[in-house]
């Protein structure tokens, strides 16, 4: 098994297998979103309470999710990185930092501008909001920090040790509607109970959450594979696929 | 596993452990801090302190709800069904404030123990309905929150009219 792992990690492995993986995941991503927004925003019933206004759950908890499973996914590259030095980790928790502090930046949007009509303000330091703003600030960290080395291998550790401290947060953030009373409501969906929503309402949010995570992972994908090429630009593979391309076009 | 990957995975492991023990400590210290709001049944029992800015939380009690005529001063109690709290309000209210919904007031308590609220915010809850299945159940002389407190112990499912 260590083995199959190994081959895996090897960034020109990888580069080859995963030829065929992005633009599936970004044609998945293309056909999910619109449709799950399209149906969400035009179709789906509005809310009896909050009428149209509730379509705002449609872009805040696919965004607020992503930002949240982004965190994660770092983490865990993190420590492949940190304990086993595999440099396709550090790749991949490099170019998913921007993509999740996006996500983190579309929740907190998303949320203040429904908070104006349904809640009657736009932000309150309650447990969920800070939490989520906090980890907002630590993904800037995590990105600024691994610009601040003049070598990209230290600066890949540091910002690896602070996306592990980091990630209690992520508990934080899930649980914090939960163990202090705060403005914001418990969770909407959950993997052990039904949804608190008919159908008709829940079915565009999880196409809109499925698309959500294929463009997670079509943007990822690709960035690696830009990644691995600029890292590797003088590895023969590398050199050898280029000169193979630009015969191929002329 | 060879023992230097093993050490590494030590040394990151014991990190978060230890990230983590410092992060459940501080919020343990600051637990009252973070709660956003005062419940009823603290305000009454007087862990709230009064002629300072506070949170109260709690329900807009039904038929609570009197409104001036002549300004937008409202007042209406606050219930979190053990304790109440009487709120005095002057300035608009949030399109989703009704009776029994749920509400965080900002504001002071004075010496009668009435809360004079600068701001009132609504809570909503995490459940939504269309509005046709709200009608429907209207016709079936239920409230939205006694059908689903029977559904949510598995014995309605949504009427018909939700479905697209």
């Amino acid at each position: 098994m260590w083995q199959w792992i190994h081959k895996w990690a090897s960034p020109k492995h990888f580069y080859r297998v995963s030829t065929r993986g992005a633009p599936w995941l970004w044609g998945l991503a293309l056909i999910l979103l619109p449709v799950g927004a399209l149906w969400g925003l035009a179709f789906a019933p509005a809310d009896y309470q909050q009428h149209d206004s509730f379509r705002i759950i449609y872009v805040h908890v696919p965004s607020a999710m992503l930002a949240e499973s982004c965190f994660a996914l770092m983490a865990v590259c993190a420590v492949v990185f940190l304990v086993w030095k595999i440099k396709l980790a550090d790749i991949v928790a490099k170019v998913a930092a921007p993509f999740g502090a996006s996500m983190t930046f579309a929740a907190l949007f998303s949320g203040a501008v429904w908070g104006i009509p349904t809640w009657g303000t736009w932000w309150v330091w309650d447990a969920r909001l800070t939490s989520m703003l906090i980890l907002l600030f630590l993904y800037f960290g995590i990105i600024a920090l691994r610009y601040a080395f003049a070598r990209e291998h230290s600066g890949g550790r540091a910002a690896a040790v602070l996306s592990l401290v980091g990630v209690v947060n992520l508990p934080i953030i899930k649980y914090s509607v939960e163990w202090w009373n705060t403005l914001h409501q418990t969770a909407s969906f959950s993997l052990t109970k039904a949804p608190s929503m008919p159908e008709s309402m829940w079915v565009p949010l999880l196409l809109m959450m499925l698309g959500a995570y294929a463009l997670f992972g079509a943007v990822v994908l690709s960035r690696t594979r830009n990644e691995i090429l600029r890292r590797e630009h003088r590895a023969r593979w590398v050199r050898a696929l280029i000169t193979d391309t630009c015969d191929k076009e002329h | 596993m060879n023992a230097v990957r093993k050490r590494r995975l030590m040394i990151v492991l014991g990190l978060v452990a230890l990230v983590a023990v410092t992060v459940t400590l501080m919020l343990f210290a600051l637990r009252q801090n973070i709660n956003l709001f005062y419940s009823p049944e603290q305000i009454v029992g007087q862990e709230a302190p009064t002629g300072r800015q506070i949170r109260a939380g709690g329900i807009v009690e039904k038929g609570s709800v009197d409104r001036n005529q002549d300004s937008l001063v409202v007042t209406f109690t606050v219930t979190d069904f053990k304790a109440r709290v009487p709120v005095r309000f002057d300035g608009i209210l949030p399109d989703l404030f009704r009776e029994g919904q749920g509400i965080v007031v900002i504001g002071t308590l004075d010496a009668s123990g009435t809360l004079d609220a600068s701001q009132v915010l609504a809570k909503h809850d995490e459940n939504y309905m269309p509005k046709e299945v709200a009608d429907v159940l209207d016709k079936e002389g239920l409230s939205p929150e006694d059908y689903r407190a029977a559904r949510a112990e598995g014995k309605l499912s949504y009427p018909e009219a939700d479905r697209p």
